[in-house]
């Protein structure tokens, strides 16, 4: 067995993000990837906005900040400017798949060199609980009041999903962070999203369902058994694509 | 031999080690951190056989694991 403790590629910093949040977990699981395949020097990250809008006071590694929902197409510049740098996206649910489909869509389609790690906790955290696209049918927001599908918001969209039939994408897993084991594999899946990207392979996307406590307005132990029950039933865990 | 470690002033409190502590050897302090908030501690040190689950839920980076037991310096 060995020692285990915070990786180097994580600042000392304590996080801004709320107790039980599933961001911190997330944030270590790249962190250690990164460390892993021995390419912090040469990795660069675009960070969301979102409540994981301060990446950069996290991660030892380069990190710019990216208009909300544009960190696809800051990266795909920065990938097609430096081919041999390693170029990740940090993001949301309301970044990613409300404000930033477009940029989404379209680097996927593309087929970038890019590793997207998208974090779905149903609901838009940092500005208060509003409505995310990936928010549940029945699910109660700021905005959904009544529960969402009641007032025809329509169905929670399925980024993996909607991503696979695009020619483009390499890679598409959907993981979790609510039990030690899925904890694992989405490490298992950040890192051969990343590999993939050293190989040259292309597109990959990570999405993992994660604890939004606060805005869900429920303890820890809730927020994980939510995560298990009823956001895994909507959004099945899996591999939606892989091309190799 | 004490083999976790726990970073108090890390610590937010959440109780994810708490409830995936597969030897049910944790419970959330009555003192409180820094932070004004409890933090995990050991019931029995002896049942701990140093698996790392709760390291690995950990949001906060507030556990250490060392199998070989914490150094006296980190009490
Ligand atoms: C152009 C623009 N529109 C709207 C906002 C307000 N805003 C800030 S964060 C956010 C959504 C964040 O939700 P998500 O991406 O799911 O991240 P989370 O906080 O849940 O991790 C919104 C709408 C903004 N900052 N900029
Ligand atoms: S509001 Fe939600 S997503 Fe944001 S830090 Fe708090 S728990 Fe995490
Ligand atoms: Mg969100």
């Amino acid at each position: 067995m060995q020692t285990l403790k915070r990786t180097e590629v994580l600042k000392d910093a304590l996080t801004h993000y709320c107790p039980g949040c599933g961001h911190g977990i997330i944030h270590r699981l790249v962190a250690e990837v990164i460390e892993e395949l021995g390419i912090r020097e040469i990795t660069i990250g675009t960070a969301p906005v979102g409540c994981a809008v301060l990446l950069y006071d996290y991660f030892n590694c380069d990190i710019i900040e990216c208009s909300h929902g544009r960190p696809p197409a800051v990266a795909t510049g920065i990938k097609r400017i430096h081919p041999d740098k390693i170029v990740f996206t940090y993001q949301g649910d309301g970044d990613l798949a409300a404000i930033g489909t477009a940029e989404t869509i379209h680097a996927a389609n593309r087929g970038e060199n890019i590793t997207v790690i998208f974090v779905n906790n149903a609901i838009y955290g940092m500005t208060g609980g509003q409505m995310a696209p990936t928010t549940l049918t029945g699910m109660v927001s700021t905005t959904s009041r009544d529960g969402r599908g009641q007032h025809g918001e329509g169905p929670p969209l399925k980024v993996c999903e909607l991503l696979s039939s695009l020619d483009g994408v390499y890679y598409l897993e959907r993981t979790a962070v609510s039990t030690p084991k899925d904890v694992n594999s989405t490490k298992r899946a950040i890192k051969k999203a990343f590999q993939n990207q050293i190989d040259g392979k292309g597109f990959s996307l990570v999405e993992v369902l994660s604890m939004c406590p606060t805005d869900w307005k429920v303890s820890t132990a809730k927020a994980v058994d939510f995560v298990n029950n009823d956001m895994k039933e909507v959004f099945p865990l899996g591999v939606y694509k892989d091309k190799s | 031999m004490k083999k976790i470690h726990f970073e108090k002033h890390r610590c937010k409190g959440c109780g994810l080690c708490v409830i995936f502590c597969p030897q049910k050897n944790l419970r959330m302090s009555e003192d409180l951190n820094d932070q004004g908030l409890s933090y995990p501690e050991e019931i029995d040190p002896a049942c701990c056989n140093a698996c790392g689950l709760c390291f690995r839920m950990c949001p906060d980076t507030a556990i250490e694991i060392h199998p070989e037991g914490v150094k006296n310096s980190k009490k």
